[in-house]
């Protein structure tokens, strides 16, 4: 039987202010990505992409390019945190599990600077 | 181990569940290949007609289906999930209802989706 207060026992083991923070960015991510993945469907379903000259007008309009970048961004930074769960959820070796949160963290940042990159070429350029 | 999946009888909804994890872990790919396809085009026309090549052959199509239709159940699903952390349709009748209703919004998305896209 311990003789220590509940408080006594909880003292030293960290803040419950935080801990949320990647449960809440998972869905203000999906909030986001239900109108952007309606849009870029809509860019789908319009073959906008089937023409090499008609994509590059299309991503010269800057509100285009804007809405390209972020759907990129925030589609990234969803699969970034969830496949980080789903790691942390079947993958029990400790050595394999760090390494795949790493690449999944170095990853999605090179993808995301990556496209934007892209998509600025795309819109900018000659 | 604890008693855990193996204890319970498949049922639809059980599956329902898992296939939003499946089908978030696929659309991952999809992203890569999207980004794919940007840097094709951003790289120029020689690139980008290589790109455009890949995604119209038989297998670009299948893969692009296979996208659409994870897309647009996740979407479904992933709309019922918020609406589950405001605390909206616990009820087990209604929890059956909305799962029936992200099944049929997926086939009904997918359908008029392509054939938009394929008419025009």
């Amino acid at each position: 039987m311990k003789m220590r207060s509940a408080l006594g026992r909880v003292r030293g083991h960290g803040s419950a202010k935080s801990g949320t923070d990647s449960w809440y960015a998972e869905r203000l991510t999906a909030l986001a990505l239900a109108p952007l993945s309606v849009m870029f469907v809509a860019f789908m379903v319009a073959g906008i992409g089937a023409d090499y000259d008609a994509l590059k007008a299309w991503m010269s309009s800057p509100g285009n390019m804007a809405m390209a970048i972020i759907f990129i961004a925030v589609t990234l930074r969803h699969g970034a945190l969830a496949l980080s769960v789903v790691i942390e959820d079947y993958v029990h070796n400790k050595v394999i599990e760090i390494a795949s949160l790493i690449a999944v963290k170095f990853g999605s940042l090179i993808l995301g600077v990556f496209a934007a990159g892209a998509i600025l070429k795309i819109g900018l350029g000659d | 181990m604890s008693p855990h999946l193996q204890v319970y009888a498949f049922e639809l909804h059980m599956a329902i569940s898992i296939f939003h994890r499946i089908t978030g872990v696929v659309l991952a790919f999809g992203v890569v290949a999207l980004i794919y396809w940007l840097a094709a085009a951003a790289y120029g026309p020689e690139s980008f007609a290589r790109a455009q090549w890949l995604f119209g052959s038989w297998f670009g199509y299948l893969c692009l289906f296979g996208w659409s239709v994870c897309l647009f159940y996740h979407l479904c699903n992933g709309v019922r999930h918020l609406l589950w952390d405001i605390g909206w349709g616990f009820e087990v009748e209604r929890v059956k209802a909305t799962g029936l209703a992200v099944l049929a919004g997926t086939v009904v998305l997918t359908a008029a989706s392509w054939t938009i896209g394929l008419s025009i």
